[in-house]
């Protein structure tokens, strides 16, 4: 029994039932199916994410996103500055708490680097309903090529707790034709 | 030495039992379940506030629930129970006096001492930081120094086990090998020393962050070695339970393992490798490189993964074995359709095991695929999977070996019988809805953590679609049955173990009917003729429920916007 | 611990005594030896690796 010790001194050398080893193959099959895929993706998948990133201090990530706002702020909207940075620019997104700032306008099929940090706790990124979700940090500034495919108005959603206000943390990127 | 223990023979199973070693398992079991009922209070009341119905808790009162609800289940629940089945498996299994008694109860009071202490700093209101304690957010220094001292105390714990295995050794108190199901918890104390570590190099310096005395910690950091502990004790859990699950159909059918080489190369898949899982948390984070999240996160090419499923496969089967050995022949599934069913030690294991698999398991390896965790991070499937795991699997596991180690180690018959059987049934449905729904929610993108899914009080507008609602008032309703569930356990086994009838001594309790040895299959016959096809049947649907749900997730991803 | 085991082996049914015991059954038998592994795997590929990469993420200009 499993409770008391292998009734053989020497169980190494028992076979092994041939269902069990059939199991164990496919098992690891599978297992090499499924680590291969991730490296796949790499080549043939659009959606990966860069490891681009950089150590930043918040405030200089917050003077480069004010740069940003002030060439090509287009209007305000709920008190938040809403930008339209040229295609193919780099784009700042400051989490703080609670906000996600400023709002964003892009074009669609178009791609971006967007930089993401935060200037205070840990926020998340979380772009709805597309449901793309990445951890921002404060002192890192994370970079990524983003290609909005579909036009509309979609939220930026806080998911990872940042405080009593966590709840109240949305933001707001455009996609526009 | 073995003079001044104290010993006194089961009558069920024959071992000498020593009493220190005994007491000591149950001092950490009611400590764990009393915790346990705590927890699982502060879950149900996140679980209402979740419910938008219902709203129950004020956002300052969920934020601290939810912080109390992470410690007191995932840490101290959990753990002080794999407290008592270490020295279960050590000195109880191997027949054998416990290693150091003094150390092991001043282990249990450090635990004891660390989780009043992190628990009272929670409830006064200034650590609401959530179990992760993610830096910069600062809780009040008693806060980390209780989890410290928790973790010193476990980390005795496995030391008393290490020592109990060199004392039985010398003392030959058992031939060959170590069983299986110690192995299996050797597997689990290996990783709790690995768990226990990372654990220290990164709380302690955060402990001195929150006096004062260390000006700075790294965020990425941080968090890179939290999660060595905090996944890595899911890992402890996981070996736990697998070795309660041999254990149990070791004592409710004299189960042998198939083969123990394949069962003890799967447990040294988990020392080597699962412990790499820690990277689940880390995919999503700046700065890491594919190579190094493709390697850990897969647990180098999934072997770890290997190993669960080799569990998965071997411990169902030699049920069936045993039960065909029996007699129970007929067609595939006879002997599952004869198990006992009203015996809540193998109802609560069978479906343990079940749930962790299709539930648990499948859905952490897909949220663990580097490219697939974008479309999952800190979204609900979060906690949807680790109920899944931690709950339906290594919860309802250990709730299933007490109602084993009441008349063995409590010496109390079990009250409550009909109740009993029951019990893991509310218990896992509830867990398996509150599983699935909060998945469900998740693929429609609802935050974990969250107070409020309407953001009424948001800046900026943004709603949820209309079926992520359906999902939380399922949960909520889902998560009122766990906890009726939970309830249920608590009464009965507080019940049985402080107004229990008292077993005489030589008196064998009516279950667990531990089959002797004699009737234990001792041969499966020869690598030829083991015959498992219910087993076979049920691991052939696992397997392409795995496959199709993987790729399902794969499509799903590529819908999203691309980004590289 | 080893050597007692390998004592154990004399009074045991198998004739053959401890050199018979194959290397990997030897391995699984040694809770020490497992533990050291258990510890350097994960600290070495998850820990270190991890935070090597961290300590290179360039310092923005
Ligand atoms: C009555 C039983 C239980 C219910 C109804 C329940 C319900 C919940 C709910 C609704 C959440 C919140 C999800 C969120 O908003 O992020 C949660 C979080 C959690 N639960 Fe449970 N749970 C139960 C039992 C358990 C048990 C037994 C464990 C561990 C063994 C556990 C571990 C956790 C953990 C670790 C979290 C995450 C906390 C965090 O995000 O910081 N739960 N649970
Ligand atoms: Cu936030
Ligand atoms: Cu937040």
């Amino acid at each position: 029994m499993a409770i008391t010790p292998p009734s053989e001194r020497i169980w190494w050398r028992q076979p092994i039932a041939r269902v069990e080893l059939i199991w164990i193959c496919l098992a690891f099959t599978w297992g090499l199916i499924m680590f291969f895929m991730m490296i796949y993706w790499h080549g043939a998948g659009q959606q990966n994410l860069s490891s681009e990133a950089y150590q930043i201090k918040p405030e200089r990530f917050a003077e480069r996103a004010q740069a940003m706002i002030d060439n090509y702020q287009v209007r305000e909207e709920n008190g938040f500055p809403v930008v339209r940075p040229p295609a193919g620019s780099d784009v700042y997104l400051i989490a703080r708490l609670w906000q996600w700032w400023p709002i964003l306008e892009l074009e669609k099929d178009q791609s971006y680097r967007l930089h993401l940090s935060s200037m205070d706790y840990q926020h998340g990124f979380s772009l709805q309903p597309v449901n793309i979700n990445v951890q921002v940090h404060p002192g890192y500034d994370m970079v990524m090529t983003l290609k909005p495919d579909q036009a509309g108005e979609f939220g930026v959603v806080c998911n990872e707790f940042c405080g009593i206000g966590h709840h109240m943390m949305v933001g707001k990127i455009y996609v526009v034709e | 030495m073995s003079n001044l223990v104290d010993f006194r023979t089961c009558p069920t199973t024959g071992l000498r039992v020593d009493k220190s070693a005994e007491n000591l398992i149950k001092a950490n079991a009611v400590a764990a379940v009393v915790f346990l009922s705590i927890g699982g209070l502060f879950g149900l009341l996140v679980a209402l506030t979740r419910w938008p119905a219902v709203h129950f808790l004020p956002a300052d009162w969920f934020y601290l629930a939810l912080t109390a609800h992470g410690l007191d289940v995932l840490l101290v629940w959990i753990i002080f129970f794999e407290m008592a089945v270490l020295y279960f498996a050590s000195a109880i299994l191997l027949n054998s006096r416990l290693a150091g008694p003094r150390w092991a109860w001043t282990g249990f009071g450090l635990m004891l001492a660390g989780a009043l202490i992190t628990n009272v700093a929670v409830l006064r209101g200034q650590s609401s930081v959530m179990f992760t304690s993610y830096v910069p957010m600062q809780a009040e220094p008693a806060f980390y120094l209780g989890i410290i001292l928790f973790a010193v105390g476990a980390l005795i714990g496995c030391f008393v086990f290490f020592g109990t295995l060199v004392i039985a050794k010398q003392a030959r108190t058992y031939e060959g090998s170590i069983p299986l199901v110690t192995f299996g918890a050797l597997t689990a104390a290996i990783i709790a020393v690995f768990t226990i570590a990372s654990g220290a190099i990164i709380l302690i310096p955060t402990l001195l962050w929150s006096v004062g005395l260390v000006s700075h910690i790294d965020p990425l950091v941080y968090k890179t070695i939290w999660w060595a502990m905090g996944h890595s004790s899911q890992q402890i859990n996981v070996s736990a339970h697998v070795a309660v699950w041999y254990a149990i159909a070791a004592m409710v059918f004299g189960a042998k393992p198939l083969s123990e080489k394949v069962s003890r190369m799967a447990f040294l898949m988990y020392i080597l490798f699962l412990q790499l899982a820690s990277a689940h948390h880390m995919l999503v984070e700046p700065g890491f490189s594919p190579e190094w999240k493709i390697f850990n996160t897969s647990y180098a090419m999934y072997l770890a993964v290997l190993g669960s499923m080799i569990h998965g496969m071997t411990v169902p089967g030699s049920i069936e074995a045993a039960q065909r050995a029996r007699g129970l022949t007929k067609g595939m599934f006879e002997w599952l359709r004869k198990a006992p069913w009203g015996n809540p030690a193998f109802a609560g294991m069978f479906m343990s095991l079940v749930f962790f698999g299709f539930i648990g398991g499948i859905s952490g390896v897909v949220m663990g695929t580097e490219q697939i965790n974008l479309i999952m991070h800190n979204t609900l499937y979060v906690p949807g999977h680790f109920h899944g795991t931690v709950v339906a699997g290594t919860t309802l596991a250990f709730m299933a070996i007490t109602y084993l180690l009441v008349p063995l180690i409590f010496r109390r018959e079990l009250m409550m019988k009909k109740l009993a059987s029951w019990q893991p049934y509310v218990f896992g449905i509830g867990v398996a809805g509150i599983s699935l729904f909060m998945m469900g929610a998740g693929t429609l993108g609802v935050s974990r953590r969250h107070w409020d899914m309407t953001f009424a009080d948001a800046q900026l507008p943004f709603d949820y679609p209309s079926a992520a609602y359906l999902m939380m008032g399922l949960n909520g309703i889902f998560a009122v049955l766990a906890a009726i569930g939970g309830l249920m356990f608590i009464v009965i086994v507080v019940g049985s173990v402080f107004f229990g009838r008292r077993l005489g001594q030589d008196e064998k309790p009516e279950y667990p009917e531990v089959p002797p040895q004699s009737a234990a299959v001792g041969h499966y016959g020869s690598s030829e003729t083991l015959r498992i096809p219910g087993t076979v049947f049920l691991v052939g649907i696992f397997f392409v429920a795995f496959v199709l749900y993987y790729f399902v997730n794969w499509k799903y991803l590529s819908e999203v916007w691309p980004l590289s | 611990m080893t050597e007692t085991s390998d004592s154990e082996e004399a009074v045991s049914p198998d004739p053959s005594g401890q050199d018979s015991i194959p290397l990997m059954q030897r391995v699984l038998d040694n809770p020490f030896l497992l533990l050291v592994l258990g510890i350097a795997v994960p600290a070495v590929f998850y820990i270190i690796w991890g935070i090597i990469e961290i300590t290179q993420i360039p310092i923005a200009d």
